[in-house]
């Protein structure tokens, strides 16, 4: 998640990394994780970075950090299927939800 | 290569969905799937989504997901047949270079046989099929998210970010920092490669090369076996 300031949106955090917050603090599952704060709007990148276990990248010249996947855990958290949404080679939105019902190959390749 | 094996399975509740992992997109992915005419789904993931979402570390990788939305097998290398180039003979007048790479590449192991055999059997069989694998083993799978490849997204994509500005002197460091921190992701590597390199050579830019880094760990080592 790229940043220009140590503070990402509630928001935005959410929809990328299924964590969410109430009162309790961060939450996923049945996990929730304390946070020093109420969350506002916007959230200090580097206590959900400590508290959650992501690396927070700094590049001091470039005026931007990165706020990298949490290293705790699998790779794959849960075996249910995130609903990727990717435009297609026209340019259309897809959502890999639309073919529940179906068995899925989901193939990556590379003209490389 | 897919397009065969859609048109065989489809009938019978496959789809296929083909991603193409390109930071340059449409650009350079686009002619060899307007060539190929899919009948299926085809995406262009600029950003790498992917990789971070399913764990994939290397192209081509197949995911398989059944009709409830479960992944039943994590990503593992995924070949529909032998690619032509492993049997033909190459042209006289090809660059040495590649001539090199070609012939490296070919002595990588792949697996479509079996591959195809079990995509088959899940077709046919769902649930019971013996390759259709349990939620926990799919997560034992994917394997174990540690520090370093936490970090090593983390730069990958703040070097797809800066170099999609056009800042490419500043994307540099960050490539070769996620190279560092995850010499087994060829997916993070090629994509940096190619964006520096033709043919991913060697440059001053970037560390290693497809050639090298293929030659340290073997040929046969590239792909994973598949554990079926």
């Amino acid at each position: 998640m790229i940043l220009t300031e140590p503070r990402v949106r509630r928001d935005e955090f959410t929809a990328r990394t299924g964590w969410r917050f109430e009162p309790e603090g961060a939450c996923r599952g049945d996990l929730c994780v304390p946070l020093p704060e109420p969350p506002g709007q916007t959230l200090d990148a580097e206590v959900l970075a400590e508290r959650l276990g992501m690396p927070l990248v700094r590049d001091e010249a470039a005026g931007l950090w990165c706020l990298g996947p949490e290293s705790l855990g699998r790779v794959i958290q849960t075996a249910e299927a995130p609903d990727l949404r990717l435009p297609d080679w026209r340019g259309e939105p897809f959502a890999l939800s639309s073919l529940r019902g179906s068995k899925v190959l989901l193939l990556a390749w590379a003209s490389w | 290569m897919w397009q065969a094996l859609r048109e065989e399975l489809h009938p019978a509740g496959l789809e296929v969905v083909t991603i193409a992992l390109d930071l340059r997109g449409v650009e350079t992915a686009g002619r060899w799937i307007e060539a190929a005419e899919p009948g299926h789904p085809s995406l262009i993931d600029r950003a790498h989504v992917v990789d971070e979402l399913f764990g994939i570390v290397n192209v081509p990788s197949g995911v398989w997901i059944d009709e409830a939305g479960t992944i039943v097998r994590p990503a593992e290398p995924a070949f529909p047949g032998r690619p032509a180039f492993r049997d033909a003979p190459l042209p006289a007048d090809l660059d040495p270079y590649l001539a090199e790479v070609l012939t490296e590449a070919r002595r990588i192991r792949i697996e479509p046989e079996r591959y195809v055999a079990a995509l088959r059997d899940w077709v046919a069989h769902g649930a019971a099929s013996q390759y259709a694998l349990a939620p926990d083993e799919v997560l034992r799978r994917s394997g174990a998210r540690g520090g370093d490849r936490s970090r090593a997204a983390a730069h990958f994509e703040l070097a797809q970010h800066l170099w999609r500005e056009g800042r490419e002197a500043e994307a540099l460091p960050h490539f070769r920092a996620a190279r560092r921190l995850q010499p087994d992701n060829w997916t993070y590597k090629r994509q940096a490669w190619v964006l520096a390199s033709r043919f991913q050579a060697p440059t001053d830019a970037l560390e290693g090369d497809w050639l090298s880094d293929v030659r340290a760990i073997g040929a046969e080592n590239y792909y994973p076996r598949l554990e079926m």
